[in-house]
């Protein structure tokens, strides 16, 4: 067996001291292995935020193990922990979270620039990614010119453009319409199909239908771990969309 | 990630705000040009000042007679007597007495005067006014003298000839005129071999002086040279003298020759070495030299008001930049959070700061080029190549140092707060 992309070991986070702590979670213990497709679920309040942002090397916990890929997070000082971040992990956040006033290319190419890729390299990559988001007719379009369902794929494209070991959505479709919704969970659904490992945080049941394995959080514990599809299977909603 | 990348995303940053961009550089433009412009005033100032005095005459002392000290001879001299030792100054008071012929010729001994080149007695007519043909002009100064006047005055003729020791010795009247008394008289006719009639005395033109340019009040063109018996006979009498100038063998000699002209002068005069002196020398060196020390304290002055602008040129920096951290604080946020290292935000931000004052300071320097073109108030300024590289300098550091803060406030930013930042 592999070692697994995500490993966490009684994962605690406690916010606040005395009598305004505040215990957002209460001993997390998850493996997710590659390829796999998990929608977190929970309640606001629930811990999932946090656990977001755990996952993502942008909190530390207050106690317990993290590995990502193997590398021991807790270890890493802040310069590795933003190398990290640049190799291993693709964001995509509810609002989108685009650097305004840059055009879609080069919002996708930043993460390559910071990791110190070649400029006709990066150049290649970013319009591929955008290719493979159906973006290829607006590159050049700055964020304030594209729709939200646009800007949010524009955002996939730049999750995915490193390559990175997990793909982290945090309420990728909480700003968008019925439509946009569909376009950007069916993207992340191909994604899947390729063998991207994806965590997706949500509190909406018609977007964790998309995932291979349901986790819901309710006060920072988890209390259902349920596995809709097989890891190396197709995501459950796709033999619909093919058929 | 490469320096060039941070530069461009620094560009962008800057170009995303251009007028506020346009109004931080403004304020180091002006600081910078400030300092470069006034400094360039002020060395501009001082070169002018200091070619007036050139223009005296090199390596020359002016001797004049002064009443001030031993004034009047008895009363005032008897108390400054009486304040010395009574040992040493027991005899009677000496008068004051003015300078005369006998005294030019004691300094031209060379052997009590060795640094002493050349000695010209001078009597000054003021306001005489010289008749040609109808036309007349009143000459500012008249000057008798002896023909190493010219010379150690820097007075060069431009037309015609000087008056040799032979004009002199026969009192012949004849004079070199400059250039102002030349048009006032003659307009733009050749003035040189022509009669004058100077309160009545007739002279004949000899000679025109180059001109020399107006020193502050007084137009340095407005003069005519004659020997000094024909003036002394026809004009002033044979008093005292005005002045005695005595030029010295060289720049370094200056000293030596006031030394032994002193000496002659208070030996001739009867004055003790603790006696006020009856006379007063002025060096031409020593002149300069306070003049130039005064001009550089005001040159100074003018740089560190200047200086302040540019201060509060790099607290608008700041002031900025600060504000762009804070608004850009999710931007910052998004970068940290897809993998931008601390040192990549530092140097974006502290790339902005400096690009804003680099940039400033070279359309500072630019305007003061252009400024330094125009001569204000009869200054014409010079450009000073040091206080170029200062303010190009202190621009840079301003960008640096006032940039530091917000450039650190925006890379210790921690990535999950500035995300939550609206």
């Amino acid at each position: 067996m592999t070692v697994p992309v995500l490993s966490l070991r009684d994962i605690t986070k406690v916010y606040g001291r005395g009598d305004a702590e505040v215990r957002a979670l209460r001993g997390v213990s998850l493996s997710v292995e590659r390829g796999d497709y998990v929608a977190i679920m929970g309640a606001s309040g629930s811990g999932k935020s946090t656990l977001m942002n755990i996952l993502g090397c942008l909190d530390v916990p207050t106690s317990g193990d993290y590995h990502i890929d193997g590398t021991d997070v807790g270890s890493l000082d802040e310069r590795r922990l933003a190398v990290l971040r640049n190799r291993k992990i693709g964001f995509v956040f509810q609002s989108f979270n685009l650097i305004p006033r840059m055009s879609a290319l080069a919002n996708v190419e930043l993460p390559m620039a910071y990791g110190g890729v070649g400029a006709a390299d990066r150049r290649a990559r970013a319009l591929a990614a955008l290719e493979q988001v159906g973006l290829s007719d607006r590159v050049r379009h700055e964020p304030n010119e594209l729709s939200g369902g646009q800007q949010q794929r524009v955002a996939v494209a730049r999750a995915l453009v490193t390559a990175p070991a997990l793909l982290l959505a945090d309420e990728p479709t909480g700003n968008l319409d019925t439509a946009s919704t569909e376009d950007v969970l069916g993207i992340l659904d191909g994604l899947s199909v390729s063998g991207r490992t994806i965590v997706i945080i949500t509190h909406e049941d018609d977007v964790a239908a998309h995932a291979k394995r349901v986790i819901r959080l309710v006060d920072g514990q988890i209390i259902e771990d349920r596995r809709q599809a097989p890891v190396d299977g197709l995501p459950p909603r796709m033999p619909e969309v093919i058929a | 990630m490469s320096r060039l990348e941070i530069l461009r995303f620094a560009l962008r940053g800057l170009a995303a705000n251009k007028l506020r961009s346009f109004l931080t550089t403004l304020g180091i433009l002006i600081g910078v040009a400030a300092v470069i412009l006034l400094v360039a005033f002020g060395e501009g100032a001082s070169q002018s000042i200091q070619q007036s005095i050139q223009r005296l005459g090199a390596n020359t002392l002016t001797i004049s007679a002064s009443f001030a000290g031993g004034g009047g001879g008895g009363g005032l001299g008897g108390a400054g007597g009486g304040r010395v030792s009574a040992g040493q100054n027991s005899g009677p008071r000496t008068q004051a007495r003015s300078l005369t012929l006998e005294d030019a010729r004691a300094l031209t001994d060379r052997e009590q005067a060795p640094s002493v080149r050349s000695v010209s007695p001078v009597v000054t007519a003021n306001s005489a006014t010289a008749v040609h043909e109808g036309a007349s002009h009143p000459i500012a100064q008249l000057v008798g003298t002896y023909p190493s006047y010219f010379e150690a005055t820097n007075k060069p003729v431009e037309s015609g000839t000087y008056f040799v020791n032979d004009d002199v010795i026969a009192a012949r009247k004849v004079m070199v005129i400059g250039r102002t008394v030349a048009e006032g008289l003659f307009g733009t006719a050749d003035p040189v071999g022509k009669p004058v009639s100077v309160s009545g005395v007739p002279f004949t033109v000899i000679g025109v002086l180059k001109e020399s340019g107006s020193t502050g009040m007084q137009d340095a063109d407005d003069v005519a040279i004659a020997p000094l018996p024909a003036v002394q006979q026809s004009l002033t009498g044979f008093g005292a003298l005005g002045s005695i100038i005595v030029q010295a063998t060289g720049a370094d000699a200056t000293d030596s020759a006031q030394a032994e002209v002193t000496a002659v002068l208070n030996q001739r005069h009867g004055i003790t070495p603790t006696g006020t002196a009856d006379y007063r020398i002025l060096n031409q060196a020593t002149l300069q030299e306070t003049v130039s020390s005064t001009i550089g304290i005001f040159t100074a002055l003018l740089g560190a008001v200047a200086a302040i602008s540019l201060l509060v040129g790099g607290i608008g920096i700041t002031n900025i930049m600060l504000v762009t951290v804070t608004e850009r604080t999710r931007e910052i946020g998004i970068r940290k959070a897809i993998g931008a290292p601390r040192s990549a935000i530092l140097g974006q931000f502290l790339l902005e700061a400096t690009v804003l004052s680099l940039l400033g300071g070279l359309l500072g320097v630019a305007i003061a080029f252009a400024g330094t073109r125009f001569t204000i108030a009869g200054i014409s300024p010079v450009l000073v190549p040091s206080s170029i590289a200062l303010a190009l300098g202190v621009s840079v550091g301003i960008g640096l140092f006032f940039g530091g803060y917000p450039a650190n406030r925006a890379a210790k930013l921690r990535p999950i707060e500035a995300l939550r930042h609206e």
